[in-house]
């Protein structure tokens, strides 16, 4: 790497710098920015075509994808043209522009923007005013939507649901994820049945949605239950109940939700344990069983604490992403029956009631929620000292 | 010795078991709809799919017209030896023969039947349902009784285009400018290089609702509501900041001593790039590639926020959700439609498992 070393020697006049800095810039923004401008044109003229609906797909996967890739190409070949100095300078940018413009297009500065609405009524800051008319206007609310957001009574429901789902979901998951992969380990068919427990996880959650939902569905006492899970219950003498809707035992239906992630995540904490746990030493095991450890001292004493770090970073991983929960709920129930979550909330408010103010405090609730992950991977990144 | 044997058997057996029954239980719900998307409308609506096993069903051997026998419904009666009143019978009186009396309709001009049970299996398969939720045309359906009934079919197909004129670009632009960046950060030196990897490690946990709001004001200033691109640069938003780490993870840990070499050989960056880094990444842009390819197939908040408006769009996650709104006991169409939705996801799921699983230990979990 001594060509980019020689970087530093380079003479790093003031005037140099100022232009080298503009160019970065230009380059970082103005690729996405010139690829996007290509793109939407065709897009324009896709959108009024009236070709048939494959040809159109086919098109636009060839012009999205190719013209992105000619874009990287042209732009490498200009700056390749520079003198040295400049194409040393500018050319990582060609590399990592368009990545870091894109992100902080759609994650980094909507968190600002979103904090900045989430301050303002249903309509969101109103256009044509400065910052300080903007302070002063009208829609300006402070923090009452956050107020709202913790004291609305659907928005406590929903607060109440998610901690069941982070808590039940996360736990059982880890649980059955952790069981079958021991299981597996010494059973005779691990491949095949390590496959079916994983299968879920390729199924989207409207898929597996309707799966469940055929599992619950409900006919009245005196039909044929087609429903396999009211089948059961009727043939051992209860009586039908439409389970994910059984209001009268709010908020437990919540679980009968909840089951269905389990079945997705499962799959994927097995995945990992069943790797974590191949890699303890045997001679480890094998000493445990010599000084007569039974095997359920061996599962708690030994392997549990030596997979300890899988555990802790599927189960967060798990949290988050029961956390942010919305497809299952709105497919299954939209949010009635005392099921609603942190995120359909958050969709119901921000584009069913169009209260922007409101879903921003929302999400926002949501990313503070996220930050303690946040910082525990920058302190893991920290700790790594690759750069 | 002999005991001890016999002890790690047993323990075996229960091992096996346990896993069996598990394993049992995790694949019941798909093998249910899988099964029911072939039955018919009216066994699909009347009977549970468990019905394709042999199964004890009673049949009807003989009928018996009321009126020969000069029955009075509104009193106990007795037909073939046995006695009850008109509600007993309807729901089926058994005989010490083994055979049930049921009496069918209502009490004027119902009729009895003499019922034997019998071994049973309910095969009466058919792939309607998979025709009538994939074509864009009415479909006509004969009821048991005669008429005819004409539904609109569901135009899966034409979702099924739209979700991958969706998913192959949302997948291969976001891999294709992560790559880049990735390199970026391996193998160049540059200023803000650590404050921008910092970004990205920061936001790989970033809920995507966060930014939904703003981003949809920016498409509705731009028109683009509605558009493949919108999603595609949507998905490749929300998909970058795992993308490039990663990438960046796997890059990194190349060989350093193979692009010196092409580097003392006067090859630029981007040829070294594209002739020596991708190709020699292709394990961990697969991995990657199978994990954005599911999630952004089987993604329905971020389609249903940048698509919601256009019906001619609408993806299949979409499109099912709205048959579960609309008619969500039409149990033939959903069936069909679960699996048609689901064949590509298991398709690459089992054709790449060993690269999903690769992907998964190393990190590959979306914020």
């Amino acid at each position: 790497m001594d060509i980019l070393r020689s970087r530093k020697e380079l003479d790093q006049s003031l005037g140099a710098r100022l232009v080298s800095w503009i160019g970065r810039v230009l380059l970082a923004i103005g690729i996405p920015a010139i690829a996007f401008l290509v793109l939407y044109q065709g897009f324009l003229f896709l959108r009024d075509s009236d070709a048939p609906r494959g040809l159109i797909a086919l098109v636009a996967i060839i012009w999205g994808v190719g013209g992105v890739a000619i874009l990287y190409w042209i732009f490498n070949t200009l700056v390749e043209r520079l003198p040295d100095v400049w194409r040393i300078r500018l050319l990582p940018f060609v590399f990592v522009g368009p990545a870091m413009a894109i992100l902080a297009w759609y994650l980094a500065i909507p968190t600002l923007r979103t904090f900045w609405i989430s301050l303002f009524d249903r309509n969101g800051p109103p256009d044509g005013l400065s910052f300080f008319q903007l302070l002063s206007s009208d829609s300006f609310v402070g923090l009452r939507n956050y107020v709202a957001v913790f004291t609305d009574d659907l928005m406590r429901e929903a607060f109440r649901n998610n901690l069941m789902w982070i808590v039940f979901g996360s736990t059982f998951s880890v649980v059955f994820g952790l069981l079958i992969a021991t299981l597996a380990d010494r059973s005779s068919f691990e491949k095949l049945a390590k496959s079916l427990i994983f299968l879920p996880m390729a199924i989207s959650f409207v898929g597996a949605s309707i799966i469940w939902n055929f599992i619950y569905e409900f006919r009245p006492a005196n039909q044929e239950q087609i429903g396999l899970l009211n089948a059961i219950i009727v043939g051992l003498g209860g009586t039908p109940e439409a389970f994910p809707q059984w209001v009268d035992i709010a908020p437990w239906n919540n679980l009968f939700l909840i089951v269905i992630v389990i079945w997705l995540q499962a799959g994927f904490a097995m995945v990992l344990f069943s790797a974590a746990l191949k890699g303890i030493p045997e001679e480890l095991l094998e000493a445990g069983r010599i000084d007569g450890a039974t095997e359920i001292q061996i599962f708690f004493r030994i392997m549990i604490p030596y997979i300890q770090g899988t555990i802790i970073s599927v189960w967060t991983t798990i949290i988050i992403f029961t956390l942010k929960i919305f497809d299952v709920v709105w497919v299954m129930t939209g949010g009635q029956f005392g099921t609603h979550v942190i995120a359909t909330q958050f969709y119901r408010q921000s584009f069913t009631n169009s209260n922007s103010g409101f879903g921003s405090a929302i999400a926002i609730v949501l990313l503070i929620a996220v930050v303690p992950v946040m910082i525990y991977n920058l302190k893991q990144f920290r700790e790594r000292e690759v750069f | 010795m002999d005991n001890a044997k016999r002890q790690k058997q047993i323990r075996q057996l229960v091992i096996n078991l346990t896993l069996f029954i598990l394993v049992a239980i995790w694949t019941i719900p798909t093998l249910g709809i899988f099964v029911s998307s072939f039955r018919n409308r009216d066994d699909i609506a009347s009977t549970g799919w468990w019905k394709i096993l042999p199964h004890r069903e009673w049949q009807p051997v003989r009928e018996i017209i009321p009126a020969d026998l000069g029955l009075n419904p509104d009193a106990p009666m007795e037909i073939e030896g046995v006695t009850g009143t008109f509600e007993e019978f309807r729901a089926g009186v058994e005989t010490p023969d083994e055979k049930r009396i049921t009496w069918i309709g209502n009490k004027r001009i119902g009729k009895i039947e003499v019922q034997e049970q019998v071994w049973a299996v309910s095969w009466n398969f058919t792939l309607d349902n998979y025709e009538q939720v994939l074509g864009g045309q009415d479909f006509e359906f004969t009821r048991p009784d005669g008429t005819v009934e004409i539904v609109p079919g569901d135009n899966m197909v034409g979702a099924f285009l739209n979700s991958l004129a969706v998913a192959i670009p949302s997948t291969v632009i976001p891999i294709l400018i992560a790559a880049f960046a990735a390199y970026a950060f391996a193998w160049m030196d540059f200023q803000g290089r650590r404050w921008m990897f910092i970004m990205v490690v920061a936001l790989l946990v970033v809920p995507l609702q966060i930014a939904l709001v703003p981003i949809l004001r920016d498409y509705k200033a731009l028109q683009l509501n509605g558009t493949f691109l919108a999603i595609w640069l949507a998905h490749t938003g929300f998909g970058l900041a795992l993308a490039t780490y990663l990438l960046y993870n796997y890059i990194s840990g190349l060989p350093r001593d193979i692009l010196e070499s092409a580097f003392i050989d006067g090859a630029s960056h981007f040829t070294v790039f594209t002739r020596l880094i991708l190709p020699l990444s292709v394990p961990a842009l697969a991995s990657f590639a199978i994990f954005q390819f599911l999630w952004v197939w089987n993604d329905y908040l971020v389609a249903l926020i940048f698509l919601g408006g256009n019906p001619e769009f609408e993806l299949v996650t979409q499109r099912m959700a709205a048959i579960v709104g609309s008619r969500g006991s039409e149990w033939h169409l959903l069936t069909a439609g679960a699996f048609v939705s689901m064949l590509l996801p298991l398709l690459v799921f089992f054709s790449l498992q060993r690269y999903f699983v690769r992907g998964l230990l190393a990190g590959s979990v979306k914020g």
